[in-house]
């Protein structure tokens, strides 16, 4: 029985998520955070579903399309002016 | 009402010390320049990111990440090690921002006010997708998502591509949007990113979750419109 049944009891005859509660697991089952019971009713649904197959690879790429995003570097006057702050400190 | 479910904690480092992380401690105590340097040059950057979902402007954020710096030189002697040394530096750099939001009298976004249990649901896929009760099977897809692997690999990472990502997390509310920039463009662990946050495990991955769902469904938009 999964933490998720213990919390609402009359779920635990459910065997199968449907497709709007899969969209809301994504995130759980990508970070392990599903209690291994639901990880595999999750992992179930996935082999018969197209739709959700193609909605879990959509969020795996989303995911590393926003890891390409760069951020600015510092610009080198605040770099420099860090650095003097630096040696300053390590004279004291 | 979309249930939010509440799983054990992932395994990872609970922000404790990692081992280059003792080793950069040590040398920025023996005055290494270049080891202050690499640090601002890996967190500098973040830290501006940061800072601007607390002041008005890029350039006051520049400003907090700089003091925020010379708040690590000046508390560095003080520094226990009870947390990492990257979950100490933003810690003092949300402090200063946060300070200096007051300051600037903007309202504060706060992760740490976020609470699920209060917040309304935000589905991760418009409702209208999916069957109704009135449907051969209610809760399944009605207009399922197409693949996008037809999409050749550099279609994904076109500069465009990546602009759209861009404007959908630049229009997330602030404690979605700081979750997502660590976790997802800067690659911490959730931990790391609950630490400097400071909020639980759970509300950290559902904001994560509603932020990830906007993004894939910014892309899902444009992808479509490109067809």
């Amino acid at each position: 029985m999964s933490r998720f049944d213990r919390i609402r009891p009359w779920r635990s005859r459910r065997r199968v998520f449907a497709c709007r509660e899969m969209v809301e697991l994504v995130t759980d089952y990508l970070e392990g955070a599903l209690v291994p019971e639901d990880r595999a009713r999750f992992e179930r649904h996935l082999e018969g579903c197209e739709g959700c197959t193609a909605y879990l690879e959509q969020m795996r790429q989303t995911i590393v399309v926003t890891g390409t995003l760069r951020e600015e570097a510092i610009p080198p006057v605040a770099m420099d002016r860090l650095l003097v702050a630096f040696r300053s400190w390590r004279q004291e | 009402m979309v249930p939010v479910m509440v799983g054990p904690g992932t395994p990872q480092d609970a922000g404790a010390p990692a081992v280059d992380d003792v080793d950069d401690l040590a040398a920025l105590r023996a005055g290494d320049e270049d080891a202050f340097a690499r640090l601002i040059h890996s967190y500098h950057p973040a830290m501006v990111r940061l800072a601007m979902n607390y002041v008005p402007t890029r350039a006051v954020a520049e400003e907090v990440a700089q003091e925020a710096w010379l708040g690590v030189l000046q508390g560095l002697d003080r520094f226990e090690g009870r947390s990492s040394l990257k979950t100490w530096i933003f810690r003092i750099l949300m402090n200063r921002a946060m300070t200096r939001g007051r300051q600037e009298r903007r309202t504060i976004p706060f992760s740490a006010m976020f609470d699920p249990r209060t917040e309304p649901g935000e589905p991760a896929v418009d409702l209208d997708r999916f069957q109704g009760l009135g449907g051969t099977a209610p809760g399944s897809w009605a207009d399922p998502p197409k693949a996008w692997e037809g999409s050749p690999e550099d279609r994904l990472l076109a500069r465009e591509t990546l602009r759209q990502v861009g404007r959908a997390i630049e229009a997330l509310p602030a404690s979605q949007r700081e979750v997502i920039i660590l976790r997802d463009v800067l690659g911490w662990t959730s931990a790391e990113a609950r630490n400097v946050l400071e909020i639980t495990e759970t509300n950290q991955r559902v904001l994560l979750h509603r932020a990830r769902s906007k993004v894939r469904r910014a892309l899902e938009q444009y992808f479509d419109e490109q067809v």
